[in-house]
Protein backbone atom coordinates (compact mmCIF):
# COMPACT_ATOMS: atom_id res chain seq x y z
CA UNK A 1 0.00 0.00 0.00
CA UNK A 2 2.80 2.36 0.90
CA UNK A 3 4.49 1.56 -2.36
CA UNK A 4 1.35 2.56 -4.22
CA UNK A 5 1.32 5.87 -2.37
CA UNK A 6 4.91 6.61 -3.30
CA UNK A 7 4.31 5.64 -6.89
CA UNK A 8 1.23 7.81 -7.16
CA UNK A 9 2.98 10.82 -5.79
CA UNK A 10 5.83 10.35 -8.18
CA UNK A 11 3.33 9.97 -10.98
CA UNK A 12 2.05 13.40 -10.02
CA UNK A 13 5.57 14.78 -10.30
CA UNK A 14 6.04 13.15 -13.70
CA UNK A 15 2.75 14.53 -14.99
CA UNK A 16 3.54 18.00 -13.67
CA UNK A 17 6.90 17.79 -15.36
CA UNK A 18 5.22 17.14 -18.70
CA UNK A 19 3.28 20.35 -18.24
CA UNK A 20 6.28 22.29 -17.06
CA UNK A 21 7.98 21.31 -20.31
CA UNK A 22 5.11 22.55 -22.45
CA UNK A 23 4.70 25.82 -20.59
CA UNK A 24 7.50 28.01 -22.01
CA UNK A 25 6.39 27.14 -25.50
CA UNK A 26 2.79 28.11 -24.84
CA UNK A 27 3.64 31.57 -23.58
CA UNK A 28 6.36 32.25 -26.09
CA UNK A 29 3.85 31.67 -28.87
CA UNK A 30 2.02 34.76 -27.75
CA UNK A 31 4.80 37.07 -28.77
CA UNK A 32 4.46 37.65 -32.49
CA UNK A 33 7.99 38.43 -33.56
CA UNK A 34 9.42 35.43 -31.81
CA UNK A 35 7.16 33.18 -33.85
CA UNK A 36 9.50 33.67 -36.78
CA UNK A 37 12.58 32.57 -34.91
CA UNK A 38 11.74 28.92 -34.40
CA UNK A 39 15.24 27.74 -33.66
CA UNK A 40 15.97 30.53 -31.18
CA UNK A 41 12.59 29.80 -29.63
CA UNK A 42 13.60 26.28 -28.87
CA UNK A 43 16.89 27.31 -27.36
CA UNK A 44 15.19 29.92 -25.20
CA UNK A 45 12.61 27.40 -24.03
CA UNK A 46 15.29 24.93 -23.13
CA UNK A 47 17.28 27.50 -21.20
CA UNK A 48 14.15 28.63 -19.35
CA UNK A 49 13.45 25.04 -18.36
CA UNK A 50 17.05 24.54 -17.33
CA UNK A 51 16.94 27.64 -15.16
CA UNK A 52 13.79 26.37 -13.44
CA UNK A 53 15.51 23.08 -12.79
CA UNK A 54 18.53 24.87 -11.39
CA UNK A 55 16.55 26.54 -8.64
CA UNK A 56 14.71 23.31 -7.84
CA UNK A 57 17.99 21.38 -7.68
CA UNK A 58 19.47 23.90 -5.27
CA UNK A 59 16.49 23.59 -2.96
CA UNK A 60 16.42 19.80 -3.12
CA UNK A 61 20.07 19.32 -2.31
CA UNK A 62 19.78 21.65 0.67
CA UNK A 63 16.98 19.53 2.09
CA UNK A 64 18.71 16.27 1.33
CA UNK A 65 22.14 17.02 2.76
CA UNK A 66 21.01 18.95 5.80
CA UNK A 67 22.36 16.40 8.25
CA UNK A 68 25.10 14.78 6.21
CA UNK A 69 28.80 15.25 6.90
CA UNK A 70 30.78 17.14 4.29
CA UNK A 71 32.20 15.37 1.26
CA UNK A 72 35.79 14.25 0.90
CA UNK A 73 36.34 15.27 -2.70
CA UNK A 74 34.77 15.82 -6.10
CA UNK A 75 34.43 12.13 -6.84
CA UNK A 76 32.68 11.61 -3.53
CA UNK A 77 30.18 14.30 -4.46
CA UNK A 78 29.53 12.73 -7.86
CA UNK A 79 29.02 9.33 -6.30
CA UNK A 80 26.54 10.88 -3.91
CA UNK A 81 24.70 12.46 -6.82
CA UNK A 82 24.63 9.13 -8.65
CA UNK A 83 23.36 7.15 -5.71
CA UNK A 84 21.46 9.04 -3.02
CA UNK A 85 20.43 12.12 -4.97
CA UNK A 86 19.37 10.17 -8.06
CA UNK A 87 17.41 7.76 -5.87
CA UNK A 88 15.57 10.54 -4.13
CA UNK A 89 14.81 12.52 -7.25
CA UNK A 90 14.52 9.93 -10.03
CA UNK A 91 13.76 6.87 -7.90
CA UNK A 92 16.65 4.75 -9.12
CA UNK A 93 20.40 4.89 -9.12
CA UNK A 94 22.57 5.89 -12.02
CA UNK A 95 23.61 2.75 -13.85
CA UNK A 96 27.04 3.79 -14.92
CA UNK A 97 29.42 6.56 -13.90
CA UNK A 98 32.50 7.26 -15.97
CA UNK A 99 35.12 9.93 -15.52
CA UNK A 100 38.35 11.08 -16.98
CA UNK A 101 39.49 12.17 -13.52
CA UNK A 102 39.90 15.65 -14.89
CA UNK A 103 36.50 17.10 -14.15
CA UNK A 104 34.33 15.38 -16.75
CA UNK A 105 31.77 12.81 -15.70
CA UNK A 106 29.25 10.84 -17.69
CA UNK A 107 26.22 9.51 -15.81
CA UNK A 108 24.26 6.88 -17.64
CA UNK A 109 20.72 6.04 -16.64
CA UNK A 110 19.21 3.22 -18.66
CA UNK A 111 15.66 3.78 -17.57
CA UNK A 112 15.37 7.48 -16.91
CA UNK A 113 12.19 8.09 -14.97
CA UNK A 114 11.04 11.14 -16.91
CA UNK A 115 11.52 9.48 -20.30
CA UNK A 116 9.88 6.11 -19.70
CA UNK A 117 6.45 7.48 -20.58
CA UNK A 118 7.66 9.05 -23.81
CA UNK A 119 8.84 6.15 -25.87
CA UNK A 120 10.82 2.96 -25.85
CA UNK A 121 13.30 3.41 -28.63
CA UNK A 122 13.87 6.05 -31.22
CA UNK A 123 10.38 7.51 -31.51
CA UNK A 124 10.15 11.18 -30.45
CA UNK A 125 13.92 11.35 -30.15
CA UNK A 126 13.90 14.95 -31.40
CA UNK A 127 11.55 15.93 -28.56
CA UNK A 128 13.82 14.48 -25.91
CA UNK A 129 15.99 17.56 -25.27
CA UNK A 130 12.95 19.49 -24.00
CA UNK A 131 12.20 16.76 -21.53
CA UNK A 132 15.76 16.58 -20.28
CA UNK A 133 16.43 20.30 -19.87
CA UNK A 134 14.72 20.53 -16.50
CA UNK A 135 16.62 17.52 -15.15
CA UNK A 136 19.94 18.91 -16.35
CA UNK A 137 19.11 22.04 -14.42
CA UNK A 138 18.28 20.03 -11.34
CA UNK A 139 21.67 18.32 -11.44
CA UNK A 140 23.48 21.58 -12.09
CA UNK A 141 21.65 23.28 -9.23
CA UNK A 142 22.45 20.45 -6.85
CA UNK A 143 26.14 20.53 -7.73
CA UNK A 144 26.17 24.30 -7.46
CA UNK A 145 25.02 24.21 -3.86
CA UNK A 146 27.59 21.53 -3.11
CA UNK A 147 30.27 23.93 -4.27
CA UNK A 148 30.81 22.71 -7.80
CA UNK A 149 30.07 24.95 -10.75
CA UNK A 150 29.36 22.80 -13.77
CA UNK A 151 27.87 22.51 -17.21
CA UNK A 152 25.37 19.69 -17.52
CA UNK A 153 24.13 18.37 -20.84
CA UNK A 154 22.16 15.29 -21.73
CA UNK A 155 22.09 13.08 -24.76
CA UNK A 156 19.74 10.34 -25.75
CA UNK A 157 20.25 7.77 -28.46
CA UNK A 158 17.48 5.43 -27.52
CA UNK A 159 14.83 6.11 -24.91
CA UNK A 160 14.51 5.66 -22.00
CA UNK A 161 18.25 5.39 -21.67
CA UNK A 162 20.14 8.66 -21.48
CA UNK A 163 23.55 10.03 -20.59
CA UNK A 164 24.20 13.16 -18.59
CA UNK A 165 27.54 14.79 -19.14
CA UNK A 166 28.83 16.91 -16.28
CA UNK A 167 31.83 19.12 -16.82
CA UNK A 168 33.08 20.72 -13.64
CA UNK A 169 34.25 24.28 -14.18
CA UNK A 170 37.57 25.07 -12.57
CA UNK A 171 37.62 28.60 -11.25
CA UNK B 1 25.87 6.30 6.03
CA UNK B 2 22.99 4.01 5.11
CA UNK B 3 19.50 5.08 5.96
CA UNK B 4 17.73 1.82 5.23
CA UNK B 5 15.01 2.17 7.81
CA UNK B 6 13.88 5.59 6.65
CA UNK B 7 14.06 4.79 2.97
CA UNK B 8 10.32 4.69 2.21
CA UNK B 9 9.28 7.71 4.25
CA UNK B 10 12.24 9.64 2.88
CA UNK B 11 11.19 8.74 -0.64
CA UNK B 12 7.69 9.98 -0.02
CA UNK B 13 8.92 13.22 1.54
CA UNK B 14 11.38 13.72 -1.25
CA UNK B 15 8.75 13.16 -3.90
CA UNK B 16 6.53 15.75 -2.32
CA UNK B 17 9.41 18.20 -1.97
CA UNK B 18 10.36 17.68 -5.59
CA UNK B 19 6.73 18.31 -6.48
CA UNK B 20 6.48 21.40 -4.29
CA UNK B 21 9.67 22.89 -5.67
CA UNK B 22 8.77 22.08 -9.27
CA UNK B 23 5.33 23.60 -8.80
CA UNK B 24 6.92 26.69 -7.30
CA UNK B 25 9.27 27.02 -10.25
CA UNK B 26 6.29 26.65 -12.58
CA UNK B 27 4.22 29.37 -10.89
CA UNK B 28 7.23 31.69 -10.77
CA UNK B 29 7.79 31.21 -14.49
CA UNK B 30 4.11 31.80 -15.22
CA UNK B 31 4.20 35.03 -13.23
CA UNK B 32 7.15 36.16 -15.33
CA UNK B 33 5.47 35.22 -18.60
CA UNK B 34 2.06 36.73 -17.95
CA UNK B 35 1.55 40.31 -16.80
CA UNK B 36 -1.30 39.88 -14.36
CA UNK B 37 -2.44 37.44 -11.71
CA UNK B 38 -5.77 36.76 -13.39
CA UNK B 39 -4.00 35.36 -16.44
CA UNK B 40 -1.78 33.20 -14.25
CA UNK B 41 -4.82 31.90 -12.37
CA UNK B 42 -6.48 31.02 -15.65
CA UNK B 43 -3.40 29.24 -16.96
CA UNK B 44 -3.02 27.25 -13.76
CA UNK B 45 -6.66 26.24 -13.98
CA UNK B 46 -6.25 25.19 -17.60
CA UNK B 47 -3.15 23.14 -16.84
CA UNK B 48 -4.86 21.61 -13.87
CA UNK B 49 -7.81 20.66 -16.04
CA UNK B 50 -5.55 18.87 -18.51
CA UNK B 51 -3.78 17.09 -15.70
CA UNK B 52 -7.10 16.14 -14.11
CA UNK B 53 -8.58 14.49 -17.20
CA UNK B 54 -5.58 12.16 -17.28
CA UNK B 55 -5.05 11.79 -13.58
CA UNK B 56 -8.52 10.34 -13.06
CA UNK B 57 -7.54 7.30 -15.09
CA UNK B 58 -4.42 6.83 -13.05
CA UNK B 59 -6.48 7.21 -9.90
CA UNK B 60 -9.10 4.68 -10.95
CA UNK B 61 -6.42 2.24 -11.99
CA UNK B 62 -4.56 2.46 -8.69
CA UNK B 63 -7.48 2.52 -6.29
CA UNK B 64 -10.15 -0.11 -6.71
CA UNK B 65 -13.00 2.28 -6.10
CA UNK B 66 -16.16 1.67 -8.07
CA UNK B 67 -18.78 4.21 -9.07
CA UNK B 68 -19.92 6.61 -6.37
CA UNK B 69 -23.61 6.53 -5.48
CA UNK B 70 -24.01 10.21 -4.67
CA UNK B 71 -22.18 13.47 -4.25
CA UNK B 72 -21.47 12.82 -0.57
CA UNK B 73 -19.64 9.65 -1.44
CA UNK B 74 -17.73 11.50 -4.13
CA UNK B 75 -16.64 14.08 -1.58
CA UNK B 76 -15.43 11.40 0.80
CA UNK B 77 -13.47 9.59 -1.89
CA UNK B 78 -11.85 12.82 -3.03
CA UNK B 79 -10.81 13.76 0.47
CA UNK B 80 -9.87 10.39 1.92
CA UNK B 81 -8.50 8.50 -1.06
CA UNK B 82 -7.49 10.85 -3.85
CA UNK B 83 -5.87 13.60 -1.82
CA UNK B 84 -4.18 11.03 0.37
CA UNK B 85 -2.86 9.16 -2.61
CA UNK B 86 -1.44 12.09 -4.51
CA UNK B 87 -0.67 14.74 -1.95
CA UNK B 88 -0.35 12.73 1.24
CA UNK B 89 -2.92 14.78 3.14
CA UNK B 90 -6.53 14.17 4.10
CA UNK B 91 -8.63 17.33 3.99
CA UNK B 92 -11.87 17.38 5.94
CA UNK B 93 -15.24 17.62 4.25
CA UNK B 94 -17.51 20.22 5.85
CA UNK B 95 -20.06 22.97 5.24
CA UNK B 96 -22.53 20.95 3.27
CA UNK B 97 -25.24 23.08 1.72
CA UNK B 98 -28.84 22.16 2.65
CA UNK B 99 -29.45 20.78 -0.83
CA UNK B 100 -26.38 18.56 -0.53
CA UNK B 101 -24.79 19.87 -3.70
CA UNK B 102 -22.03 22.01 -2.26
CA UNK B 103 -19.29 21.28 0.24
CA UNK B 104 -15.94 22.54 1.41
CA UNK B 105 -12.61 20.80 1.62
CA UNK B 106 -10.56 22.17 4.47
CA UNK B 107 -6.81 21.68 4.15
CA UNK B 108 -4.87 22.33 7.33
CA UNK B 109 -1.61 22.36 5.44
CA UNK B 110 -1.21 22.62 1.73
CA UNK B 111 1.77 20.66 0.38
CA UNK B 112 1.82 22.75 -2.79
CA UNK B 113 2.54 25.84 -0.76
CA UNK B 114 5.29 24.58 1.53
CA UNK B 115 8.04 27.17 1.91
CA UNK B 116 5.98 29.68 -0.10
CA UNK B 117 5.29 33.31 0.64
CA UNK B 118 3.37 35.53 -1.73
CA UNK B 119 5.01 38.89 -2.41
CA UNK B 120 2.89 42.01 -1.95
CA UNK B 121 2.30 42.69 -5.62
CA UNK B 122 0.55 39.34 -6.15
CA UNK B 123 -2.48 39.76 -3.93
CA UNK B 124 -4.97 38.18 -6.29
CA UNK B 125 -2.84 35.19 -7.22
CA UNK B 126 -4.45 31.89 -6.34
CA UNK B 127 -1.24 29.96 -5.92
CA UNK B 128 -2.77 26.51 -5.76
CA UNK B 129 -5.23 27.05 -8.57
CA UNK B 130 -3.86 24.00 -10.33
CA UNK B 131 -5.84 21.96 -7.80
CA UNK B 132 -9.17 23.44 -8.84
CA UNK B 133 -8.44 22.57 -12.44
CA UNK B 134 -7.42 19.04 -11.51
CA UNK B 135 -10.61 18.45 -9.54
CA UNK B 136 -12.78 19.92 -12.27
CA UNK B 137 -11.10 17.92 -15.05
CA UNK B 138 -11.08 14.67 -13.17
CA UNK B 139 -14.75 14.88 -12.20
CA UNK B 140 -15.74 15.86 -15.71
CA UNK B 141 -14.32 12.55 -16.89
CA UNK B 142 -16.65 10.74 -14.54
CA UNK B 143 -19.66 12.62 -15.83
CA UNK B 144 -19.87 15.32 -13.17
CA UNK B 145 -19.75 19.02 -13.94
CA UNK B 146 -18.52 20.88 -10.89
CA UNK B 147 -17.50 24.36 -9.99
CA UNK B 148 -14.37 24.61 -7.83
CA UNK B 149 -13.28 27.75 -6.02
CA UNK B 150 -10.69 28.66 -3.44
CA UNK B 151 -12.52 30.41 -0.64
CA UNK B 152 -9.70 30.68 1.88
CA UNK B 153 -5.97 30.45 1.35
CA UNK B 154 -3.23 30.26 3.98
CA UNK B 155 -0.92 32.13 1.65
CA UNK B 156 -3.22 35.12 1.77
CA UNK B 157 -3.49 35.25 5.51
CA UNK B 158 -6.30 32.82 6.31
CA UNK B 159 -5.93 30.07 8.89
CA UNK B 160 -6.76 27.23 6.58
CA UNK B 161 -7.11 26.61 2.89
CA UNK B 162 -10.72 26.05 1.92
CA UNK B 163 -11.86 24.75 -1.45
CA UNK B 164 -15.54 25.05 -2.22
CA UNK B 165 -16.97 22.49 -4.62
CA UNK B 166 -20.40 22.81 -6.16
CA UNK B 167 -22.15 20.16 -8.18
CA UNK B 168 -23.63 21.67 -11.31
CA UNK B 169 -25.02 18.77 -13.28
CA UNK B 170 -24.51 15.27 -14.44
CA UNK B 171 -22.93 15.16 -17.88
CA UNK B 172 -24.76 12.87 -20.26
CA UNK B 173 -22.58 10.73 -22.47
CA UNK B 174 -23.22 11.80 -26.03
CA UNK B 175 -22.91 9.16 -28.66
CA UNK B 176 -21.59 10.50 -31.94
CA UNK B 177 -24.35 11.18 -34.45
CA UNK B 178 -25.23 8.13 -36.49
CA UNK B 179 -24.32 5.61 -33.83
CA UNK B 180 -27.00 4.17 -31.60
Amino acid sequence: MRDILVQSQYQLVAVLHQFVVCQPQLSKQKKEKEKRLAATDRAVCISVLEAMGFRVGQGLIERLTRDSPSFKDELDIMKFVCKDFWTKVFRRQVDNLRTNHQGTYVLQDNKFALLTQLSNGKQYLDQAPKYLAFSCGVVRGALSNLGLESVVTAEVSSMPSCKFQVVIQKS
Amino acid sequence: MSRQSNRTTDNKKMSSELFTLTYGALVTQLCKDYENDEEVNKQLDKMGYNIGVRLIEDFLARSTIGRCQDFRETADIIAKVAFKMYLGITPSVTNWSPAGDEFSLILENNPLADFVELPDNHNTLIYSNLLSGVLRGALEMVQMAVDVKFVQDTLRGDNVTEIRMKFIKRIEENLPAGEE
